[in-house]
């Protein structure tokens, strides 16, 4: 059930991605704001499983979360100022933080080993969905030679981590 | 007694032999010291004719933390992003290692 479930919160905001992005290939003021909006959905995931979580691997994982997207964030950040560019909202970056906060919400009221295995088969689905519209739509899409760079970047470690969970879940089992 | 004399000669030259590559040992056997770089997510080559007693550094270029986690538990460094860690090889043989937090990061030590 909590697989199912979060495969399909996994299925609904790819379909939002691919939706969004069909009509529309991303500018790079978008693709800055999508990049940094899915890190710091990632990281307050990660925060809200520091806050709940009593697992160790599962606080290791959570702090990884949070201390390798904020690296990644603080790049951005530093990109974006460098190259004067305003990150721009737009229906992908709506799409994933409504997904990200329905989920947050679910697992507010879960605590113990049911929260354990929905936080991490989350960032399972999560960490698959964001590498997929890295590796499809955002990277080919991105114009600026470093926002590329940096996005790339980005699609390694979220591979490392999509792995790191998916040897989580299958510990939790 | 006769015997005793003959072997003398003998052992003055062992130990002299003896005496030579103890002298010499320090040229060629000395622990040596090796730097594996870590950068974008992955471990560099790992140097080949790595012997007992020598010491990796490692050196994380990376924006990331990593450890450098060995299988069979006999070493495991915790690595700060532009920080850099040391282990002393102990033992011979093939030993795989790892990050912890980025598991796909592999490499093999061959340890004469």
């Amino acid at each position: 059930m909590l697989f199912r479930s979060a495969f399909f919160a996994a299925s609904a905001i790819a379909t939002i991605s691919t939706a969004a992005i069909a009509v529309d290939a991303p500018t790079d003021p978008q693709i800055a704001h999508i990049a940094y909006t899915a890190d710091s959905l990632d990281i307050a995931a990660g925060k809200q499983a520091l806050s709940k979580s009593h697992n160790k691997a599962v606080r290791a994982f959570a702090e990884e979360m949070v201390r390798d997207h904020t690296t990644v964030n603080d790049k951005a950040l530093a990109l974006v100022k460098e190259l004067k560019v305003t990150p721009q909202d737009n229906p992908t970056s709506e799409g994933l933080t409504k997904a990200a906060d329905a989920e947050r919400a679910k697992l507010a009221k879960m605590s113990g080993a049911a929260f354990d295995r929905e936080y991490v088969n989350n960032e399972v689905a999560y960490h698959k969905t964001v590498n997929g519209a890295l590796e499809k739509v955002l990277i080919p899409s991105s114009k600026n030679a470093k926002l590329k760079s940096l996005l790339e970047t980005g699609l390694t470690l979220f591979r490392e981590h999509q792995a790191h969970a998916e040897q989580i879940a299958k510990d939790l089992k | 007694m006769i015997a005793r004399s003959r072997l003398c000669p003998l052992l003055a030259a062992s130990v002299g032999a003896l005496l030579l590559s103890a002298a010499d040992a320090p040229a060629t056997a000395a622990p040596h010291i090796y730097t594996i770089v870590i950068d974008k997510l992955k471990f560099g080559p790992a140097p080949a004719q790595l012997h007992k007693g020598d010491t990796i550094l490692w050196v994380n270029n990376d924006l990331f933390r990593h450890t450098a986690t060995a299988a069979d538990h006999s070493f495991d460094v915790d690595l700060m992003p532009g920080k850099a860690g040391k282990t002393v090889l102990t033992k011979s043989g093939s030993i795989p290692f790892f990050c912890r937090y980025h598991p796909n990061m592999r490499g093999v030590l061959q340890v004469k």
